[in-house]
């Protein structure tokens, strides 16, 4: 322990000398605004050790693309992945940086948090409008201990674009034909039934205020208003709470290398304690880095976040990658990334 | 007084080009809304505007529930504040003891300053519940069985909603009308409300015949100022109406306005929706003219009557 607590003081001041000798770079980035809080913690942070400034506007997952494609930022931040088309069309490459985990969340009397259990088309049917009433057999059938009211369900969905719809359209087309042939999946989507609130913030207060409301938001959010989140049915078939473990086994079981540039969507990854509605988000560069200071800072700062970030986001309820995850990603950057036709770092 | 011309000439040129910069600026507006929203214009034409659709992911798109989320809002609205409005300007210029006027007028003008979202929260997180809870319902009750415009009030008490929206927009125009209004009517000459009231009319007379016909104009600007302000509110009406893209079937139900999709969806938008909501934009700044230019033409109409009259 004391020998740990060393070495991390040393490292410390390592670095610290290290930013006082070496001329400090600042790096800019633009996109999702899903990742905000954990990215303007971490430049915070980042910014204290090394002194490099990492400047994140959090725009909007296309306006993140848009701008790195006109090259005004260093880097790009979406929530949903690039296709490899995409990718190398432009010449970027993609790597997932922080995982964050969507749940249901009810406003039913006597419900408390983890307590009613769902299934992803029984989810799907309820968002859809076509199951009207709490007590419906398939949601009663699911649920023989809880006392569900004979009330109209309340459908509560996000009124603006967002990485979070994507996740739980993404998620509810996976697991159900109806859903995929009648809405699909999108950042916003036709809803069928419902309202909507703007932000995780403003599903939160509409689910909080609205009696026998269903929604869905961001983990954190639920957990900071209190709201009665739900159990997921996943694919293997095990009931599973939302919770660090369970996002983290989704991104652990996940096939990260199914898709170019670690481009998956992991909802309903397989494994008995994966939460189905997982999502990562994603850091987009160009592989030919044309000012090779600043390309090295971008990857220092992920470098640095995926080691000493960790805590840090996961404090704030967001999922570190595992670290499986990270080594390739790391394997990548020295790969894939270059200036003047040779390796970016050494 | 070679440099005094000069100076003249020259203040002209700078007022001047400050006056055409508005213009430019309009025309700017426009064109550049025009070039954004070409796709949608382009692929639907007029059809746009009373298409019934909006579908980001199979990319079909049509102003027809956000246009009319807008009018209906802003119609609650001006039913609501209009006659309030006049209570408090009447109250204010002929009512009130002297004492009295000072602060409720300044009050009023304090309540225009509260940034909307203020308005907003406060509607979401405090009256939407009591209005869900002990209002709605017993208007859905007591409203629903009329005949006719019953089913205007029909439908599940959700709280947010079209009405919730055009209530709290409402209490946002209310400053703005009755401060118009209370300044119109204390222009009014003493003379003529006192021989009015010397030939024995009542202070409502003197009010609805004398006050309200000389200052009509002032009086309707101020509505139309409000009216602006609630065709363009974005923010409080984005947290009560409910932002569903579905045709609204009572007052009470849940719809969408063109300035809170416009707030919604802009962030995350791409390719066809991102014109269509340019296009949107386009049709609230449409709206807006229309709806000024068909004041000045009332007020225009009313001054040729009133010529003739006499």
């Amino acid at each position: 322990m004391i020998k740990r607590a060393l070495i991390q003081l040393s490292s410390g001041v390592v670095l610290g000398m290290a930013a006082l000798t070496a001329q400090a770079t600042d790096i800019t980035g633009a996109g999702a605004t899903f990742p905000f809080p954990v990215y303007a913690k971490w430049a915070a942070d980042y910014k204290a050790a090394s002194g490099n400034a990492v400047n994140y506007q959090s725009i909007g997952s296309g306006g993140g693309i848009q701008q790195i494609t006109a090259k005004t930022v260093d880097f790009g931040a979406t929530d949903d992945p690039m296709s490899g088309e995409q990718l190398d069309k432009l010449g970027l490459m993609q790597f997932p940086a922080v995982i964050g985990g969507t749940v249901a969340v009810v406003n039913i009397e006597g419900v408390k948090p983890g307590q009613l259990k769902l299934t992803g088309p029984v989810l799907a049917d309820i968002f859809l409008g076509k199951l009207k009433k709490w007590d419906e057999a398939p949601i009663q059938a699911l649920n023989p201990d809880v006392k569900l009211p004979a009330a109209d369900i309340i459908v509560v969905h996000r009124s603006d674009g967002s990485g979070t719809t994507f996740g739980w359209t993404n998620y509810l087309t996976k697991v159900s034909a109806d859903w995929k042939d009648k809405v699909g999946e999108g950042k916003a989507v036709k809803w069928p039934a419902g309202q909507g609130g703007k932000g995780n913030e403003g599903v939160a207060a509409y689910v909080k205020q609205l009696k026998n409301s269903i929604g869905y938001v961001e983990y954190a959010y639920a957990k900071q208003n209190d709201l009665a989140w739900t159990q997921l049915k996943n694919q293997a078939g095990s009931f599973v709470q939302p919770e660090q473990a369970s996002f983290a086994a989704a991104a652990a079981n996940a096939k990260w290398d199914s898709a170019p540039g670690m481009g998956v969507v992991l909802t309903e990854q397989p494994g008995a304690a994966s939460w189905p509605v997982t999502s990562a988000t994603f850091i987009v560069l160009y592989k030919d880095q044309v000012k090779p200071e600043n390309g090295r800072t971008t990857v220092g700062f992920f470098d640095w976040a995926f080691e000493k970030g960790a805590k840090t986001a996961a404090d704030m309820e967001y999922v570190p990658l595992p670290k499986e995850v990270t080594d390739k990603i790391r394997a990548a950057w020295h790969a894939e990334l270059k200036a003047d036709g040779k390796p970016l770092l050494k | 007084m070679a440099a005094n011309s000069f100076h003249d000439a020259l203040f002209k040129f700078v007022t001047r080009a400050f006056a055409f910069l508005v213009f430019s600026l309009l025309a700017a507006i426009m064109v550049s809304l025009l070039y954004g929203s070409q796709e949608t214009l382009l692929k639907y034409g007029l059809s746009f505007l009373w298409t019934n659709e909006w579908d980001p992911v199979q990319s079909e798109f049509g102003a027809l529930v956000p246009v009319i989320g807008t009018l209906l809002t802003s119609l609650v609205a001006l039913a609501i504040a209009i006659p309030v409005s006049f209570g408090i300007a009447m109250f204010l210029t002929e009512l009130a003891p002297a004492w009295l006027r000072r602060p409720v007028g300044t009050a009023i003008e304090m309540l225009a300053a509260i940034p909307s979202i203020i308005y907003g929260m406060w509607g979401l997180f405090v009256f939407v519940p009591f209005f869900q809870e002990y209002v709605q319902p017993g208007l859905i009750a007591a409203l629903s069985p009329l005949p006719y415009v019953g089913v205007l009030f029909s439908g599940a008490p959700f709280g947010i909603g079209i009405f919730t929206a055009g209530l709290i927009l409402s209490i946002m125009i209310t400053p703005f009308i009755a401060a118009v209004m209370r300044d119109v009517f204390e222009l009014v000459p003493p003379m003529l409300k006192e021989s009015a009231y010397g030939l024995g009319g009542s202070t409502w007379e003197v009010m609805w015949k004398i006050v309200l016909p000389f200052t009509r104009s002032g009086v309707i600007g101020g509505v139309m100022l409000g009216l602006g302000r609630a065709l363009g509110e974005t923010m409080a009406v984005t947290f009560v109406i409910g932002n569903a893209f579905q045709m609204p079937n009572s007052i009470f139900s849940p719809g969408n306005s063109i300035a809170s999709a416009l707030a919604n969806e802009f962030n995350e938008a791409g390719g066809m929706q991102k014109s269509a909501l340019i296009e949107l934009g386009l049709i609230l700044f449409l709206i807006t003219t229309v709806v000024l230019a068909l004041a000045k033409m009332m007020l225009m109409r009313m001054d040729r009557a009133e010529g003739k009259k006499s």
